[in-house]
């Protein structure tokens, strides 16, 4: 059973809630990272504090890898039923290091490690984690230096703990070499030691970050999952940074919160999922009447109703374009890797900012919890112009413009008054039953929509130039179809990827008149941004890939099911 | 003084379209908020901003000349407490009907009080739905015929003062739109009060409470004794229970609270608004860079 690893590798952990696969997870990720290896890595966990099956995957190449992937090249469960969970992908080619006689497994391919023994040795069996860590470190012939080094940093709270863990790791490490040193497991990846230095970050911290750039100064949130990460992101921040966190009583509460400060000049944001976000429509439209900004993060997450809480989909793309009462302008954005998050979630606040209209971040329960590293941001373009005007004494918040969109003041800041209303209103924001007025200001809080349409962010075209195949996606789905194109080696083939899912440039309808067959992959069941190509830019879509079961396209499953389609 | 009152009347004032009842306490309210501020020196149109939900009572800042915020039905304490939360320089005043504070967003209004925001919170209580032309509202008084309660209101009245001083309230008061003397010094005090004020104003409504009269309310209710402790809060809590006879005045007072944006930890080494703050680029981008 000797096999060689060359270009990437992908070992996955498992055991239940409680038994620190987390741990391990953040560990290996950034010794490995620290050691020059390109790195990856997304969890999959159910809906419960403690016991059922958890696992993560880490994904390790010589060239960036980003994509979840059905193929377990070496498992490490901390259970049996663990392995019992992961049935269907574990392959033949699948290795198992695991504590056979201690978790009673029975499989050919696979190393006895008695992990939970060592564990006992050093003192208690929550070390066997730790102890596996060691074995794969040893196995990435990863030097000794820099895993203490990342140890001593990740346990620099708890120096009390940080003998024991190490030595936890260094008896796994014994039994790695001897491992590598039989032949079985071969890891010949190269190492790049510029990697070191890129940042590695998860979806939720991407958004966050990318929000505090474009001046985020506030965050209201009722607690949801997979919407959580980025209030919790901007929690650990707000002391830094000076962000005003609060957990409002409900999603109604929070949305009306951050219109409250906006309208008092704050910049700020809610983060849920979609059932949160239902909540939260009448407030969407509240921000769409009075014109006042807000943005909204959306996490993703299989329903209807409480439906898989900790799964993931692309299902409320629908809910966020028509969400609330009336017809008003928005915009929505859905990043497809971290970079894009960082760039993204600070077009959010400036697009909020500058329309003065709800703007949408979308993503999913997979893309908030991966991560993986990247390089350094740079930042020194960004100019964060806030557009509040200071107004003059006979200030008329809604006064009739050109463009549609008229001088931004909040209270406190200049000679004038304040005036929005949610009831239809005159230029004052008195509240009016004047229907010319009525037809007037409808028209102008639409009129916002062409400036928006024509500011588009462009679609990112991946592949060949000259395509007949065209395959589009949206969000996370970006990294898995780039390394399914790569799979694919196909000519005549390209991908088309939108950062920007409404409004779309009907110019955008180009792209699609190039090519004999569109193919579109999303997760869902009923193709939302397909038919909305169709609406916005009559594009009409052939062959839809869709996947709803709760979990994300693996890269080779994608390369599959567009080799069928093609 | 009188100076001072023109300063809250909107320019235009003779040729407002109104679109309250004749006789209705809303005028009478509306009165009283202008003669209160116009008595505090510290407080301007530009300073303050007047933060409603939707109903009759919720219209009130249109006949006003100051920042206004007229949001959504129910929604006018989370959009009310975090604009004093971003900008603490502001006065803000959040102001509706019951329904629309104790029904609507009766969740908003337990949690409001929670986080004892510095805001001064005014309920026009006249125990109906009037903008929907006479339903049941919380308050209304079991045995009531509406439209909707065809056999008469059988549910619990809701009781806001004992809501409020449960809830860790630090300013409870009732008053009556019919007594604007009394009525506005009890609002100068809500307002100069730091920290969450409830001011319950008993108002009638002439077109669709035949029960709740001007007379009614006078005969229902007392104000308390001048030598009155309003900080004893099982007192307190003994005069909310007593709904037989409507206390007014300041039923319950706490002074060593502090208010919620005292406590953020925004405002422990800058206290300036949001707004005026510049937000640091570049040590952000350090910051990213530093997450290796
Ligand atoms: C979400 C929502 N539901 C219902 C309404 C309809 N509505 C407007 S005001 C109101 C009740 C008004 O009662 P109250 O708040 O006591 O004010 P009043 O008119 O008595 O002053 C209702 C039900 C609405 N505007 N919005
Ligand atoms: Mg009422």
């Amino acid at each position: 059973m000797n096999k060689n690893f060359k270009e990437n590798i992908s070992v996955v952990l498992s055991g239940e809630a409680g038994q620190g696969i987390q741990t391990i997870e953040n560990l290996l990720t950034r010794i490995l990272k620290d050691d020059g290896f390109n790195v990856f890595a997304t969890k999959e966990y159910m809906s419960r504090i403690r016991g059922g099956s958890n696992s993560t995957e880490i994904r390790v190449g010589e060239y960036a890898v980003r994509s979840h992937s059905s193929n377990i090249d070496i498992l490490i469960p901390l259970t049996k039923e663990s392995v019992e969970h992961l049935k269907d992908t574990i392959s033949s080619e699948t290795i198992i290091i695991a504590d056979m006689k201690n978790l009673k497994i029975d499989y050919s391919n696979a190393v006895d490690v008695p992990f939970f023994d060592i564990a006992k040795e050093i003192g208690n069996r929550i070390y066997s984690n730790i102890v596996a860590a060691g074995t794969i470190l040893a196995l990435f012939s990863t030097e000794k230096e820099i895993i203490y080094s990342r140890m001593k940093k990740i346990f620099a709270k708890k120096p009390e703990l940080i003998d024991k863990n190490i030595e936890a790791v260094n008896r796994g490490y014994e039994i790695g070499e001897k491992i590598k040193n039989s032949g079985i497991i071969k890891i010949e990846i190269e190492k790049n030691s510029k990697i070191k230095d890129n940042i590695l970050i998860n979806g939720s911290e991407a958004v966050a970050l990318g929000a505090m750039a474009g001046g985020c100064d506030s965050v209201f949130s009722y607690p949801m999952t997979p919407g959580t990460g980025v209030l919790l992101s901007l929690a650990q921040y707000s002391k830094s940074f000076g962000i005003l966190v609060e957990q409002a009583e409900d999603e109604i509460a929070a949305i009306n919160m951050a219109i409250g400060g906006w309208y008092a000049g704050a910049r700020s944001m809610v983060t849920t999922s979609g059932g949160g976000f239902a909540l939260m429509e009448e407030g969407v439209s509240l921000s769409g009447m009075i014109e006042t900004p807000v943005v909204i993060h959306i996490a993703q997450r299989p329903g209807p109703a409480t439906g898989l809480p900790t799964r993931t989909a692309q299902e409320d793309l629908n809910l966020a374009l028509y969400s609330g009462h009336g017809e008003f302008p928005r915009a929505i954005y859905a990043p497809g890797n971290l970079e894009q998050a960082l760039k993204l979630s600070r077009i959010a606040f400036e697009t909020a900012d500058e329309y003065q209209i709800p703007v949408f971040i979308l993503t999913d329960q997979y893309f908030v919890d991966s991560y993986y590293n990247i390089e350094k941001t740079d930042l020194s373009e960004v100019r964060n112009e806030n557009r509040i005007t200071e107004t003059r004494e006979d200030y008329k918040r809604y006064i009739l413009t050109e463009n549609g969109i008229s001088p931004r003041g909040i209270p406190g800041y200049g000679k004038g008054l304040v005036i929005v209303d949610s009831d239809e209103h005159d230029e004052y924001g008195h509240l009016t039953e004047n229907l010319d007025i009525r037809i007037k200001m409808n028209d102008k809080r639409l009129s916002k929509l062409d400036l928006l349409r024509k500011n588009a962010l462009e679609p990112e075209i991946l592949g060949d130039d000259d395509y007949k195949n065209l395959i589009v996606c949206w969000g996370s789905n970006y990294e898995t179809l780039k390394e399914s194109l790569k799979n694919l080696k196909n000519t005549k083939t390209a991908m088309i990827h939108f950062p920007q899912l409404y409004p779309l440039n009907y110019d955008f309808k180009k792209y699609f008149e190039k090519a004999e067959k569109i193919i579109s992959v999303e997760n869902n069941a009923t193709g939302q941004f397909s038919n909305l190509l169709k609406l916005e830019l009559d594009a009409e879509i052939h062959e839809r890939i869709l996947k709803y079961d709760g979990t994300p396209f693996s890269a080779e499953e994608l390369t599959e099911r567009i080799k069928k389609a093609i | 003084m009188g100076n001072r009152i023109e300063l809250f009347a909107r320019n235009d004032e003779k040729e407002m379209d109104i679109a309250w009842c004749p006789g209705c306490g809303n005028f009478s309210i509306l009165n009283i908020l202008k003669a209160a501020l116009s008595e505090m020196e510290e407080i301007t149109p530009e300073n303050m901003v007047l933060v409603s939900g939707i109903g009759q009572a919720a219209k009130i800042p249109h006949y006003f000349r100051t920042n206004t915020f007229n949001g959504l039905h129910g929604r006018s304490l989370p959009v009310a407490q975090m604009i004093k939360a971003v900008n603490p320089e502001l006065h803000v005043i959040s102001e509706s009907g019951e329904g629309d504070m104790y029904g609507e967003g009766g969740n908003h209004f337990i949690h409001a009080i929670r986080r004892n925001p510095d805001i001064t919170n005014l309920v026009h209580d006249n125990m109906i739905y009037g903008l929907t032309k006479g339903q049941a509202s919380p308050t209304t008084q079991k045995g009531t015929v509406t439209p909707v309660q065809i056999n008469g209101v059988f549910l619990e009245q809701f009781n806001p003062i004992a809501t409020a001083i449960t809830m860790g309230a630090t300013f409870v008061a009732r008053a009556s739109s019919g007594d604007p003397a009394q009525t506005k010094e009890i609002i100068k005090k809500a307002i100069r009060h730091k920290g969450y004020a409830l001011v319950d104003i008993l108002q009638p409504c002439v077109t669709f409470n035949k029960i709740n009269t001007y007379k009614w309310f006078k005969e229902n209710s007392y104000y308390l004794d001048e030598n009155y402790n309003s900080e004893n809060k099982m007192k307190a809590l003994e005069i909310a229970f007593n709904t037989e006879k409507l206390a007014l005045g300041i039923i319950y007072k706490n002074e060593d609270k502090k208010a919620f944006h005292e406590q953020l930890t925004i405002y422990k080494e800058n206290k300036e608004p949001l707004f005026k703050r510049k937000h640091n680029i570049k040590e952000l981008e350090s910051f990213i860079n530093s997450k290796i």
